[in-house]
């Protein structure tokens, strides 16, 4: 690696960065090096590259950034965001789990919710089997920046036959006066036959500069556990740039299901990855984008079927407004031994602005011969015949345009499955169609 | 309540209708019948606000009020119902929030308190049970996955919730059983009253031994050829449509 310096290119005051701290990050120094070096090779992708076509993230890396993970907003600025009543609660702000202000007295046996630096310092065995092996480094540049650069995130681990009724809430909050750039990370394993609702919420709190987010998130879904999973990102629109990765591994006869909810942001960019790494497996994969003004939202997924006899269905949904650009991509790998797969997937949109941009791409790369896959993707306008019913009794064309609006963003969020969630989104979406 | 004025309307830059004269009165039925592409689905839209069509000359007066000054939603706020031929499916709005909404802004346009909650579901039972339509239709969403009749069934019922004044049936007999025909007649006669009036548009007859129209039209090319009473509907069954075509072929 050459000699890093602090002037210079994002890439080199990254590496600086990483040369400097690295000592006093937890874990495995050598996978940290070893990550660094692949993110060097790899570089922060630019347009050119073909899976960042359309996320501007290396022209959003200009200017000066640091690393700091100084906490901006007040307690009482976070208390505000718990939005659950009742969820074991988990806050990481820019980065790092921060106990104080958790709600994680009385956990029930089974449950295990820690720090990643706490989890690693106890040599949990559980953390060690499990930590940064799904999400590859060699795979994704950001991938690789989390794995060598990250500080801290959370560490949940559910025991065998363990059902979790209350849900868990993982508040991630981005608060920056200055340029900040944060990797916090995630790592989640659900044992065999346990069930659990995870709902992971990113926001931008009190802050006055551009704050970098490459949040990543490993879920472990091992063989008869039964997983839902959602992530809201409600990040500010001037401020808040998000790369969430979120690399998942399905066993044998589970079921995981993921909603992915992007309100607000001025870039969020989703990798999700699922594995299904044996028979009889069922994904979920919903998801809902409302863009407006200038916002970048780019959601890439990709189902990975190795074995036989499992189903995936996807189902992506957005409106865009404004001059913000929404972007989908989703691939089906059908690998050669998985026969008797069903794999659906549809992404539909309504582009409600001249000046608004949907790239929509359908990849299915199939290698079994008996397998049902179907894949269906649709852009429009909101439809006049249903405006014009609506108007014949009654309603005005603003009201009309709205209640179309929550009918076609529903299909999503009735997916929702913990009442209290679905309430919230819904408040959230009326609010971003006034 | 309604005065048609030489009215003339276009679709795409094709004339349907040549001169429309009609005058309605509080009280009364009237039914408009004539051949396919006469005119009178093209009639109801002008008169619904329906926006791909354009009004090149004439004048409707509607209470008093120039209605083609008037949006489509205002229309509606100012008592016109159209019940639509083919009702549309709208996936995702219940019907019970589009009435709530309907209701609401209609009372809002003519300064009224907002319905209460309470009152709204009365008001929602007692329709529904006046028009016979199945609680299940109405807690799912506008017309999603209803037959044919069940649609039809469903516009009669949100003409009952909104009681308008002025209510214009388009072929609302088209694809129904006699069974059917006879609860959705048996609800528009049930909502009728002295202080407002019905535009029944159908191709057949059989509609009008239900509804008992006052005045008959028959509309061909545009116009309105001929008006008459309840007999003239029966006249026009028995020796069909082109009985006025050869009519009017002699009178041009």
């Amino acid at each position: 690696m050459e000699t890093a310096n602090k002037t210079g290119t994002i890439k080199d005051k990254l590496i600086f960065e990483f040369e400097t701290s690295k000592l006093f990050l937890f874990g495995d120094t050598q996978l940290r090096d070893q990550s660094m070096e692949s993110f060097y090779k790899q570089g922060i992708p630019d347009r050119k590259h073909e899976e960042y076509k359309y996320t501007p993230i290396a022209s959003m890396l200009k200017g000066e950034f640091n690393f700091s993970t100084t906490k901006n907003c007040s307690d009482e600025q976070i208390e505000e965001l718990k939005f659950l009543k009742g969820a074991y609660v988990v806050i990481i702000e820019n980065g790092i789990l921060v106990e104080g202000l958790s709600n994680l007295e009385h956990l029930p046996k089974g449950l295990t919710i820690c720090s990643l630096v706490d989890a690693s310092k106890s040599s949990s065995p559980v953390f060690e089997k499990h930590y940064s092996q799904y999400a590859d480094v060699n795979a994704d540049p950001f991938i690789a920046l989390n794995t060598a650069m990250t500080k801290d995130g959370v560490f949940i681990h559910i025991e065998k036959n363990v059902i979790i009724e209350k849900p868990i809430h993982i508040i991630h909050i981005a608060t920056a006066f200055e340029n900040t750039i944060i990797h916090p990370r995630n790592l989640i394993v659900i044992d065999e036959n346990a069930q659990v609702k995870i709902v992971e919420s990113y926001q931008t709190v009190d802050s006055k500069a551009k704050i970098f987010n490459n949040a990543l998130t490993e879920i472990v879904v091992d063989k008869h556990a039964i997983v839902d999973h959602y992530k809201i990102q409600d990040e500010n629109d001037d401020f808040g740039y998000l790369l969430n990765t979120t690399q998942v591994i399905q066993k044998k006869q589970s079921v995981f299901s993921t909603h992915t909810f992007t309100l607000s942001g001025a870039l969020v960019r989703n990798n999700l990855t699922i594995v299904l790494d044996d028979e009889h497996i069922e994904s979920h994969l919903n998801g809902l984008y409302i863009t407006n003004g200038k916002q970048i939202v780019d959601n890439h997924t990709v189902v990975d079927h190795r074995k036989p006899n499992c189903n995936s269905n996807e189902l992506y949904k957005g409106i865009i407004d404004g001059k913000s650009t929404a972007t989908f991509n989703g691939k089906i790998f059908v690998r050669k031994d998985a026969q008797k797969t069903n794999a659906f997937q549809s992404n539909k949109n309504i582009l409600l602005s001249e000046d608004g941009t949907i790239n929509t791409k359908p990849q299915l790369e199939i290698y079994a011969d008996d397998v049902k896959c179907s894949h269906g993707t649709s852009t429009g306008k909101l439809d006049q015949e249903k405006i014009f019913y609506l108007q014949a009794r009654g309603i005005g064309i603003t009201n009309a345009k709205k209640l179309l609006m929550h009918a076609f963003a529903s299909e999503v969020v009735n997916t929702v499955k913990i009442e209290a969630l679905r309430e919230y989104i819904e408040a959230k979406i009326a609010k971003t169609f006034e | 309540m309604l005065s048609i004025k030489n009215l003339h309307a276009s679709i795409d830059g094709k004339e349907i209708l040549r001169g429309i004269n009609l005058e309605i009165k509080a009280g009364e039925v009237h039914a408009i019948m004539g051949p396919n592409g006469s005119g009178k689905s093209t009639l109801s839209a002008v008169l619904a606000g329906r926006p791909e069509y354009e009004v090149t000359a004439g004048e409707i007066i509607y209470n008093g009020k120039n209605l083609l000054e008037l949006a489509a939603e205002d229309r509606a706020r100012e008592g016109i119902f159209l019940a639509f031929q083919y009702p549309i499916e709208i996936p995702g709005v219940s019907n019970i929030n589009f009435l709530k909404t309907a209701i609401g802004e209609i009372r809002a346009y003519k300064g009224l308190e907002p319905m209460e909650a309470k009152d709204f579901l009365k008001l929602l039972k007692e329709k529904q049970a006046l028009v016979e339509i199945d609680r299940a239709l109405i807690s799912r969403s506008i017309n999603e996955g209803f037959s044919g009749g069940e649609k039809k069934r469903n516009e009669i019922f949100q003409m009952a919730m909104l009681e308008p004044k002025l209510a214009i049936l388009d072929e609302t007999d088209s694809g129904l059983d006699i069974d059917a025909l006879r609860i959705v007649a048996n609800g528009v006669n049930k909502l009728k009253s002295k202080a407002n009036a019905t535009i029944v548009i159908t191709h057949y007859q059989r509609l009008l031994d239900y509804i008992i129209p006052d005045v008959v039209h028959v509309l061909y090319n545009g116009k309105i050829v001929k008006s008459g009473s309840k007999e003239l509907a029966l006249e026009l069954e028995e020796k069909g449509y082109d009985f006025i075509k050869e009519v009017e072929e002699i009178e041009a």
